[in-house]
């Protein structure tokens, strides 16, 4: 712990750093994840390029001071650009023995560990399975630890409003947000701003955030506990205008950007599931942007009713994750025979069953591309970052139209709750794709394809001479009449995997990040694209011959990609998974790829990243 | 719903040029005769009507109308037809069903459909057996029933339909039978008419599975006295000559005779709008009542399409139209120079 020498005038000196990692950890209700948002917030506004891990227990509130009731909020800042929310931790800071005994194995070495003092105390040291008090028996030593007392100096600071012990308790957060926003140098602005905006409707909660905020602040600057304070310098970012965002609204804002493009109402049915359920949540406030949401009686009928608003011309987007998928897919093989637009999308979560709802996992890969009954072909689009999401939700909804085939889309629940700063595009950039409806009876069968796309005609019911039928039966290649006959029915079959082939003259060339040629690829798909930048470029640094390539379209695949994997000795497949595109890619292309498995519900550290890729490149 | 009064249809431009395919001599002919034979009346343009149907033997209704049609998969109907409707309120939307199809595997969407009161017209086709799959005994078949997956007996009791929409506070509930044309094309158009959720359920023979299961109330010589023909504001009478009726002892009906002094005046009144009327009339069953036919409830409530519509429409005149750039930019955002 740091000292001021006695008498001596308080100095203190300002350290830079290039990047620091913090992570926030806390009880449950000790709103850890608002902490870390507004310190991310603040970061950006130091002009820091970032990266966040929300980590929170499916309780809602477990019961307090318990191991498994540990909430937590990650931040990589950075004068450099960040591709993770980082590997180990700078600075941990925790509001109870639970959250230091869960989170102190990822502090560096020397790294900067601030506790609340005050909650070291007997019946907390016991819920966290503490035997001896890790204050008292060196076990700290290793680390800069500054045993603040946080929940003393808020109580004092909120003396004068009288207010009830438990509402107290809740600006304790704040408190902590002042002092480590002092400590690396973060405007509070911002997160005063959001108080105020936040609790306008309860000023007296208002004013206590307020007062604890500064008083955290203040704590760091007048008094001797830190001698330094450090300051992270502002990253070469791309000019432009930006905000913070999560997957989970990106993914909301790329489906109304592109039904506004298409000029038609967008339908979302969907059942709560997390953690899906911010997509709904997000949407429901759009009203304006004539987004019609159906909170379902269940999964089925959240892809059902998108399945119908779809056949009246609409937008139709069902959103879930893996256990609703299972329950969706009887619908799916429907809207693949019927040939209507329906975006399906996946936010995927650690399974089987229940599994971690609140943990990412990239598991439902092979259930995308195969889960179906019949041969049923589909497009399926990842999104590779938070703000990524925008632009994989935007393309779902444009093939899905344009191609008319049901689009699966696969985010995860950490692209869902992480953010980065995302430059915001201009509506006007975005392609316009007008939809237009068959309206010409002349010629009409509901079954003619375009020669291009073989998309079927879309036809919307009001529609006067084009009244038809369609359903899940087989039907004739041209007039969508009922069929059985053999062999139009593997014409049927056929046409729908050429459509999909077809699909392929929409993937751009396929972009390597690195050496066009060389020892080692890295293929990867959906979140895992940070750590494996990362990682990858850390060898390219040194000069390897190691490249990346990161892949959005999962079906139909990039048509160069064969021809890529030839250029490179060895292929590395990273993976939330056991190996699900790895074994899409030994089959597709007769390669022999290796993968590097992580399912933990964590997303890889880079770390691991790099030491395989070092591994691989020894042998 | 746009309701062109200018359009005069016939019968045969609803007739689609599929050839039917049930079983001759099925019940599903008739309801298809009357829904064609009623249709042209309405005086709403073919294009603006659209059947969404599931699965089995009812469910390929859609094909035989020249409207537009939709033949989903198993129990989905509501479910599809709701996302159809509250996206286009301008189209009247009919979902034809069973008792398999709407009751067992789909009976939490018809469920929720009735609930809502999403303005559909639902018909359920109940024939209390499976047809399509050949034999098998539906969640309407009678307990201890001997089927093909039954040999000694069905032990499930039954689901009574009617008390289901009841239930659930539906708004229309009615019910009819194959084989009185006339009454079955009143009460379809009764459903057409009532705005919201319209539950109706029609008694069908399945001569093929289940033949004669409602022998007793289509048999010339029975079915005045095991047939209760409804009217709003008329006195529960039944019987071949008319001397016979409901009435409430407590809170009980009873079957009694006119005559010896009880006269018509001491009968139950038909009222449409009352539901625990409408509870008494589900229950009745033979043998010991005769067989309510008719609309037993009518209420009015907003159509969950119309509220869902009023709350976009109201958010669309507030904001002053869809900005998407100012969407892009909510929140807290910054410039990078």
């Amino acid at each position: 712990m740091a000292t001021n020498p006695v008498g001596a005038p308080l100095q203190k000196t300002v350290q830079e750093r290039e990047n620091v990692v913090i992570r926030f950890a806390g009880d449950s209700g000790d709103g850890m994840q608002v902490t870390g948002m507004q310190f991310t917030t603040e970061s950006v506004f130091a002009g820091n390029d970032i990266g966040t891990l929300p980590d929170f227990p499916a309780e809602i509130r477990a019961p307090t001071g318990t191991l498994y009731g540990v909430s937590a909020f990650q931040v990589n800042f950075s004068s450099k650009n960040v591709f993770t929310p980082g590997d180990d931790l700078d600075a941990l800071v925790v509001m109870n023995p639970a959250a230091l005994k869960t989170n102190l194995a990822d502090l560096k070495q020397n790294g900067i560990l601030i506790l609340d003092k005050v909650e070291f105390n007997e019946p907390n040291l016991k819920k966290a399975e503490y035997t001896k008090s890790p204050l008292d028996d060196g076990s700290l030593d290793k680390y800069q630890t500054y045993q603040v007392e946080i929940t003393k100096l808020t109580t004092l600071a909120l003396k004068d409003m009288n207010l009830p012990n438990r509402s107290v308790m809740r600006s304790r957060n704040f408190f902590a947000l002042g002092v480590v926003s002092w400590l690396f140098t973060r405007p509070i602005e911002p997160t005063l701003n959001w108080i105020k905006e936040r609790f306008k409707r309860t000023p007296e909660v208002m004013e206590a955030n307020t007062r604890a905020l500064k008083a955290g602040y203040n704590m760091g600057e007048n008094t001797e506990i830190f001698a330094s304070s450090y300051e992270i310098k502002p990253a070469q970012i791309a000019p432009g205008v930006y905000r913070n965002i999560t997957g989970n609204t990106a993914t909301a804002l790329g489906f109304v950007a592109a039904a506004q493009k298409a000029g038609l109402p967008l339908f979302l049915g969907s059942y709560p599931i997390t953690p899906a359920s911010d997509v709904l949540h997000d949407l429901s406030t759009l009203k304006n942007f004539n987004v019609y949401t159906f909170q379902a009686e269940d999964e089925i009928a959240g892809v059902g009713s998108a399945l119908g608003a779809a056949f009246g011309g609409a937008i139709g987007i069902t959103t879930t994750s893996g256990p609703g998928m299972n329950l969706k897919a009887e619908t799916v093989g429907l809207a693949a025979a019927v040939e209507l637009p329906l975006i399906i999308t996946d936010i995927q979560r650690a399974g089987p069953s229940t599994g971690m709802p609140t943990k990412p996992e990239q598991a439902d890969l092979l259930q995308s591309l195969y889960g179906r009954h019949g041969e049923a072909p589909l497009p399926v689009i990842a999104a590779s970052s938070p703000g990524d999401c925008f632009y994989a939700a935007f393309e779902a909804v444009r093939i899905a139209v344009k191609y008319m085939t049901p689009v699966i889309l696969l985010t995860d629940g950490y692209l869902a709750n992480a953010s980065e700063p995302w430059l915001l595009p201009r509506a006007a950039d975005l392609p316009d794709f007008k939809v237009e409806f068959r309206t010409d009876p002349q010629g009409f069968f509901p079954y003619l394809r375009d020669e291009n796309t073989l998309a079927r005609p879309w036809v919307r019911p009001g529609t006067p001479g084009l009244e038809h039928r369609i359903g899940g039966l087989e039907k004739d290649y041209l007039t969508g009449n009922i069929s059985y006959a053999p062999n139009n029915h593997e014409q049927m079959v056929r046409v729908r995997y050429r459509k999909m082939a077809k699909i392929t003259q929409e993937i751009p060339p396929t972009k390597v990040e690195g050496p066009e040629r060389g020892k080692l690829l890295v293929i990867g798909w959906g979140s895992t694209y940070g750590s494996i930048a990362a990682g990858v470029k850390d060898f390219q640094g040194q000069g390897k011959a190691v490249s990346q390539v990161h892949l959005r379209y999962l079906n139909p695949l990039p048509p160069d990609l064969g021809e890529v994997i030839s250029r490179f000795d060895k292929v590395l497949v990273p993976e939330m998974n056991m190996g699900q595109l790895l074994r899409v890619l030994r089959a597709e292309y007769l390669v022999d790829a290796v993968g590097l498995n992580k399912i933990q519900g964590r997303p890889f550290k880079v770390s691991e990243i790099t030491a395989k890729i070092a591994r691989m490149l020894e042998e | 719903m746009s309701t062109a009064s200018a359009v005069k249809l016939t019968r045969k431009e609803f007739v689609s040029d599929q050839d039917v395919r049930w079983c001759p001599g099925c019940g599903d002919y008739s309801i298809l005769a009357q829904v064609q034979k009623v249709f042209p009346d309405m005086g709403i343009p073919r294009e603006n009507i659209v059947f969404i149907s599931g699965i089995g033997c009812s469910s390929r209704f859609p094909y035989y109308m020249n409207t537009y049609g939709f033949h989903s998969i198993h129990g989905r109907a509501p479910a599809i037809a709701t996302g159809l409707k509250v996206s286009r309120p301008d189209l009247m939307v009919w979902v034809v069903t069973g008792d398999g199809d709407g009751l067992s595997i789909g009976g939490n969407h018809l469920m929720h459909a009735l609930r809502r009161n999403v303005d559909l017209k639902i018909l359920l086709f109940n024939n209390r057996i499976y047809g399509l799959t050949k034999g098998q005994y539906s969640p309407t078949s009678e307990l201890g029933k001997v089927t093909k997956s039954t040999p000694v007996g069905s032990a499930d009791h039954p689901l009574n339909p009617l008390l289901l929409a009841l239930g659930v506070d539906a708004t229309f509930i009615a019910r009819t039978i194959d084989v009185e044309t006339r009454h079955q094309q009143e009460v379809i158009k009764r459903a057409a008419e009532h705005k919201g959720a319209t539950f109706v359920e029609i008694l069908q023979n399945c001569n093929v599975y289940n033949d004669g299961a409602f022998a007793s109330l289509t048999d010339k010589e029975t079915k005045a006295d095991t047939q209760l023909m409804l009217e709003h504001g008329k006195p529960m009478v039944f019987g071949k000559n008319k001397d016979r009726g409901i009435r409430l002892n407590g809170l009980t009906p009873e079957v009694v005779t006119l005559g010896n002094g009880i006269g018509v005046s001491d009968l139950l009144i038909h009222d449409e709008t009352d539901a625990v009327l409408a509870f008494l009339l589900s229950r009745m069953a033979p043998p010991a009542f005769p067989t309510p036919l008719g609309v037993i409830r009518v209420i009015e409530k907003p159509t969950f399409d119309a509220l869902m519509n009023h709350q976009i429409r109201d958010a669309m005149e507030k904001s002053g139209g869809a900005d998407l750039d100012k969407l892009l930019n909510r929140g807290d955002v910054w410039t990078v120079k």
